[in-house]
This record gives structure tokens, sequence and C-alpha cells, in this order.
């Protein structure tokens, strides 16, 4: 009988709104990273990486480039005859068909597959944190305490400690109370959405809830244990662990990447991040080329300035182009003497000459003041720019425009233009 | 595909000075990203060869690392597949390859049971992409016994170190010279052939009875008069890399854009083994220019018309001029390299001075690294 100590349950469905045009069209785990990577690839290879070789990945939003991605797992050795990564979507069944509603809803409806591998421990994650973390001793650490369900949780500023699932433990890390999203938040070891349940008492509870609305582990599955007075236990973590759920922390984490001795260090030998990388030439650095502080991905083509930027494989960067503190995704193409400040530019995006991005006042944005208003630009992916405009900040772009959709060439800061996808 | 292919890479060149000692010449690195038998098996596998064999015999370690998994090349099949073939002892046979001839009648049995009726041969140390397909429409329409594909060379290049052929009208082989002193002609043979599959057996066996191991001396120019041994024009680029000065011009060719577009950006691709390494860093003090980097690299200093392999570190105020730094390569503060041909794996520590003064300096130093 096949049988696997831990597995690993990844929830990779969720949009991620917040991140606006960038996951208009992809799943927030599969949206681009650091030049090279993606999101999801962070939580996969720290799977790997930890010994563990059976990971189910649950996809519902936009799942296409996600699947691409993940295919069968080569990239992370999760191609394995028992075990390996499997995706896992939503599907119809002969009685009550319903999408994933909720992450333990989602996890609930897949106890099947986790029952093929009669687990002792079942780890949760989700699909969009970048840190590198060994899940071996976190699950040590929950067997040493007999635990039943073990919380992964850090230290955050207290001010910002009512966005998460706040702990109060014990001086043995016993949890004493569970609050999500609290207004007045009793501690500030904050909940990182990692979880390892013994596997009974994963099973036991998604059973009794099943019939919850929405259900989900941070509002319904770990309270309900806390309230059976199951054994709780917080894993403090002190590592680098960053959220980037919002297009202002995405653009953050990017940059801390350029850091002389980055934080959080790609470049070290012991616990690599493995990715599904094309077979890809190296870089050419053309003479009239000037690059200071930045990463630059394979196969680009750089003959303009780039400063203080991240710049993803296969980005062309012509002649008298100047970028400075952005980020430009694969196969990108930003036209003859453009200049780009601040700005996020996905996938594919055609960028013709002497466009100017980023620049002028920093002004609310029209779409969204939630999502666009880091006095970043954003463009969206397999979007095209016509030539001469000029693009303000807190801006959205989505779509082939043409110089009609520009006023007088110009694109205000805070306005936007959305011609394609979903907003 | 009607064909099997067979890459000839057991070679060592002792023109690659200090670079052979560590690797076939197969194993070679190129462009960046590229092992020199990357070319050969891409071409094969674009050309829809389903089994290929790999024979290897000199230094081979880098060589089978590099093909330890054949699934970068789409050869990671059920059906045919890679299969690399070093020497081995057996009950009748106690020999290393003993040449080219030698190393396909020790392999015989690949051959013998096969079904594919025709046979590519290549080697691993020619860069270039050739679609095998029209090589064979071309052999089967001369109704050939052998086809070699030739290179014309520039016409002031030193060929003495290739088979040097003259052709008649009809592009049948008069006159095949093995590196002559004087040629007299500029087409060279490239290590390619297309023959019939029963054809080469029965060859290999007819030599392996005289006792004679060489495909060119043996085969090739022995019976050229007997056999239909044809040639097929190659037009597009091809070099080879075995010794220090074509290794060196070859790198150097890919900052050309017409030779980067051909291999890089026209279809079809080169493949090689995927490495996990982050993309490139350019510290504070980089200065790069006209210049391939690849991934992994660290730079804080400057780099001038070089050739950066993967995982290269340069420090700051280095000075990198018309320079090959092979995979893995620490180069300390303040070091001026210039001219050279930086062997993979090495230390140079800081405030070191390497030039090449009359051609192209091969650095091996062999330091201890006890950076991080």
């Amino acid at each position: 009988m096949v049988k696997k100590e831990m597995i690993a349950m990844l929830l990779a469905g969720g949009q991620g709104s917040r991140l606006g045009v960038l996951t208009s069209k992809v799943a927030k785990p599969a949206v681009a990273f650091g030049g090279k990577y993606r999101i999801i690839d962070f939580p996969l290879s720290n799977c790997i990486n930890s010994g563990i070789d059976t990971v189910g990945v649950l996809t519902q939003y936009q799942p296409l480039r996600l699947n691409t991605h993940i295919g069968i797992g080569i990239p992370w050795d999760l191609d394995r005859n028992v075990g390996g990564v499997t995706v896992l979507p939503p599907y119809e069944k002969s009685s009550s068909s319903e999408w994933y509603t909720g992450t333990a809803n989602a996890i609930f409806q897949n106890l099947d597959y986790m029952e093929t591998y009669n687990p002792d421990y079942v780890l949760i994650l989700s699909g969009d944190h970048i840190y590198k973390m060994d899940y071996e001793v976190m699950l040590d650490f929950h067997k040493a305490n007999n635990a039943d369900v073990t919380i992964a949780v850090m230290p955050v500023p207290i001010e910002e400690a009512s966005r998460f699932g706040i702990v109060v433990s014990d001086e043995n890390s016993k949890i004493q109370e569970f609050e999500e999203k609290p207004e007045h938040p009793s501690s500030n070891l904050a909940s990182m959405g990692i979880y390892i349940f013994s596997w009974n008492v994963l099973k036991e509870a998604l059973l009794t809830m099943k019939n919850q609305s929405n259900c989900d582990f941070g509002m319904h599955i770990i309270p309900y244990c806390h309230e059976k007075g199951m054994n709780l236990f917080s894993y403090e973590y002190n590592g680098y662990w960053k959220d980037v759920g919002t297009l202002g922390s995405y653009w953050e984490a990017n940059m801390e990447l350029i850091d002389i001795i980055p934080e959080f260090n790609l470049y070290e030998e012991f616990w690599k991040i493995y990715t599904k990388s094309d077979i890809l030439p190296p870089q050419y650095i053309s003479g009239e080329a000037k690059i200071d502080k930045s990463i630059v991905g394979e196969g680009c083509s750089i003959s303009g300035e780039v400063y203080n930027s991240v710049i993803s494989a296969g980005v062309t960067i012509k002649k008298g182009a100047i970028v400075r503190n952005s980020i430009i995704m694969q196969n990108t193409v930003i036209g003859e003497g453009c200049i780009v400040d601040k700005a996020i530019i996905a996938e594919n995006v055609t960028i013709a000459g002497a466009c100017s991005i980023g620049v002028g006042e920093e002004k609310e944005s029209k779409l969204s003041t939630k999502i666009y208003s880091f006095g970043l630009a954003t463009i969206g992916e397999n979007s095209v720019i016509p030539p001469g405009v000029t693009i303000g900040k807190n801006t959205a772009i989505f779509g082939e425009t043409t110089a009609e959709d520009y006023p007088n060439g110009v694109l205000d800061g805070g306005e936007y233009i959305i011609k394609a996808g979903e907003v | 595909m009607k064909a099997i292919g067979i890459i000839l890479a057991g070679g060592n060149s002792n023109r690659m000075q200090e670079l052979s000692q560590k690797r076939a010449v197969a194993a070679m690195p190129i462009a960046g990203s590229y092992r020199s038998i990357d070319f050969a098996l891409s071409n094969m596998t674009n050309s829809r060869v389903r089994n290929v064999a790999v024979f290897t015999q000199y230094n081979a370690r880098s060589l089978n690392e590099h093909l330890s998994s054949s699934k970068w090349w789409d050869f990671g099949r059920k059906q045919g597949g890679l299969f690399v073939f070093n020497p081995t002892i057996t009950m009748d046979n106690s020999n290393w390859y003993l040449g080219t001839a030698d190393s396909i009648y020790q392999n015989l049995q690949f051959l013998k049971e096969s079904h594919e009726p025709y046979v590519i041969i290549a080697t691993g140390d020619g860069i270039y992409k050739l679609d095998y397909n029209e090589v064979l429409e071309y052999h089967i329409q001369k109704k050939a016994d052998i086809t070699v594909v030739v290179k014309e060379m520039p016409v002031n290049e030193d060929v003495t170190r290739f088979g040097v052929v003259k052709l008649n009208e009809e592009y049948r082989i008069q006159e095949f010279e093995e590196k002559p002193l004087v040629a007299s002609s500029n087409l060279v043979s490239t290590g390619i052939y297309v023959i019939r599959r029963r054809q080469l057996i029965d060859l290999i066996e007819k030599c392996a009875l005289e006792n004679r191991h060489d495909f060119v001396q043996d085969i090739l120019i022995r019976y050229k008069n007997n056999k239909r041994i044809y040639a097929f024009k190659m037009k597009d680029y091809w070099s080879n890399i075995s010794t220090v000065e074509s290794y060196y011009k070859t790198n150097m060719d890919f900052l050309k854009s017409e030779v980067r577009d051909y291999f890089f950006h026209q279809s079809p691709e080169v493949y090689s083994k995927v490495d996990d390494n982050p993309p490139a860093k350019y510290n504070t003090g980089a200065n790069v220019r006209n210049s391939l980097i690849s991934s992994g690299c660290i730079i804080n200093g400057t780099v001038e018309n070089s050739v950066l392999f993967k995982k290269v570190f340069v420090g700051s105020n280095c000075v990198i001029k018309n320079s090959i730094i092979l995979n893995d390569v620490y180069l300390g503060d303040n070091t001026h390299i210039e001219n050279c041909i930086v062997e993979s794996r090495d230390t140079i520590r800081a405030n070191t001075y390497h030039c090449g003064e009359d051609g192209i300096k091969i650095v091996v130093e062999k330091n201890e690294r006890y950076v991080i």
C-alpha cells in the first residue's frame, strides 16, 4: 500500500485581485518574480528541498499559465513514480458540483486525493509567498509537541497585525487564542498560512465542517480545532517571508533582490529555487548599454540603460532607452529612446519608441485607489503601447492601445486604459 | 526518420592545450550556455532522428555528466533515445577504441539491431545547424554510397588541419587528403557522413578483418575510387573548435549579431541542459559592453568584448577584455584579464594580472576557493 509520511496541499486557486492587471489573465501564483521565477516556485522548491515529494496543487482561477508551468513537475524533480505533483482543479460530482468556495472547502473536495497516499500529516501551503523554509523542521516540531495542528507564525509590526490571523501562545508555544484579522490584536504573531495537520484531525474537522459555506482555514477550521480543545502549536519563523499580495509589496520584494547582499539571496548554493525555464542563450549586452544595480535574465538583449531594475528572460531594451526602478517581465520589448521609471511591465508587452512611462505627478487612481496607489505605472501582459506617448503614475494599461487612446499623446496620472481581459 | 545517429565524441585534441586536460573536446563550453555536443545533438533531434549513440572515450566525465539525462534534447523516450557507449572490456576485446572505425566496430551490435536504413555520423566538436534530412535526400538522389558534408572555407584560411577534398563537376569526391601539408583546395570535410546502415556494417567488418581502424583513412580515402562518395556542400555557419585559436574565435563569433540571430533566435533551437542558476546580477561598478553574460553571474567590474559563462563572479575594479571566462570562475578584486581563456571552476586571487601578449593565453591557476 502506498504510504507517504507527509504530503503537501498547495492552494493556488486565488486571483490575487490586488495585483490588478497583472492577474487579469493569470492566477497570482503564476505571476513572474525575480527575473526568472514565478511565485509558486518558492513553495514548490521548499517542498522538494524539505523532502516532500507528493504535492497537490489546487487551481481554480485562470489556471492555464500555472498548468503549463507545473507540467509533470520536472523542474522540481516532482515527476515521480509514486506521488509527485498533481494539479487538482474543481470537478463535477454526481450530486452537488461546486467551485472551491474557500481554502478549507478546496481541501475538503480533495479528500480522496489525500486518502490515496495514506499520510500521517498534511501540510497546507499557499502559493503566494516568497520565502525559504524547511518544512521538515516544522514537522519535527509538530511531532515533538505531540500537536494536532501546528501553525507557522512570524512576528509582524503590531500596527499591521490586524491584516493577519493572530495567535497568542504560551511559553511552550501552545496556542491559547486565535483571532482572524482582529481589530485590536492581542499579539504580533501572525499566521503565515502554513499549517501542519495530523491527518485524522484534518479529516475529522473537514468532514464536520463540510456544510459550512466558504469554509476557510483561518475563519473556520482553526477556530473549530481550538474550540474542541485540540493541541494547537505555533511554530515561530524568523527568516525572510514576504507576502506579495499588493503591487507595492510585489514591487518592493523584487527591488530587495538587487541589494549587494540581499536579505533574500537567490545566489546561495544551499536551498536552491527551481523553476521551469526554457533553454535560453546567454544575454547580450551591447557596446552602448549601461547596467547598474540590476538583475537581468537569460536571453535578454540590452542596448539601453538599466538602473535598479529586475529584467526577466528574453527582454529587449533598445538603444537610448532608460529603465529605472522597474520590473520588466519575459519577452517584453522596450523601444528606442523610451524612459521608464517605477513601472511594472508584464510579459510580451511591446512598447514602441520614445515613450515616457511613470512620469509626472502622482495622482489618485480613477480605477481603484486600493490597487493602484504606489506611484507605479502598471502594464498588463501582451499590451501594446504606441510610439511617443507619455504615461503617468498610478496608471493601468491592459490591451492593444493605439495613439487615439491617448488624448494629446498623454495618459495622465491615475488614468487607465483597459481594452482586454477581465478587470 | 529513416536514419539512426552516431556522434563520435571520444576525441581529444592536444591542440586544445590545457583546455583538453579536463574534458573531451565535445564537452567544451560554447557561447556562454552550451557545450559543443549540444549542436550535434540538437541537429539530431531537430532532424527527428530518434536513436542516437554517442561514443566517448577520452576523459568523458564532463561529457557523461552533461548527458546524464537525455530529456533536454527530447531523447528521454520509451521508443529510441540517447545511448552513451564508453569502451568496455569484453571476452574477446580488451582494447580501447583504436580509431573511429574501431569505435563503431566495437558497438556494431547497435547498428545491427536497428532497423532504420541509414546512419548519420557526426562529430561532437562542430558548431553548426543542419537538417540531416537534406543531406539524406541528397544522398538518395545521388545514389551515393557515402555522402560527406563539406564546407567551403574562406580562401585565406589555413585548412591543413582538416580533411581536404576535391570534387568533380557532379560533386563526386576525386581526392581526399587528411591534414595535407599543402592544401589543394579550400573544401574541407566537416566529419558529417550519411551512409546506408548495411553498407556501413559491411565496410566496418571488412576494416576490422584487415586490422584497420580509422574511418577517414581506411574507408573514405581507401574506397574513394570504388565507392560512390559524394560531397554535400553546407552553406550556413560551420566551425570546428579543436584548436585554441578556433575555439576562441568561435566563441567570439557569438558577439556578432548575425551569428547570434542565427543560433539564438532563428528556428530550430539549440538545446542544452538547463541549470538552476538565478539571473545575472549587476552591482554598482559594473560596466559591461559588447559581451555575452550567462545566468548566475555576479558582476562588479568592467567587462568588454568577452564571453562569460555561467556563475562567473567578477570582483570590483576588475577589467576583463577580449576574454573567455568559463563556468564558475571567481575573479578577485582588481584583476586584469586580457586576451585570455580562463579555465572553469578556477579562482583568481585579487590583483592578478593576465594578458595574452601574442595570442590567446590559457589561465589555469587551481587556487583554493575560500569565499562563499
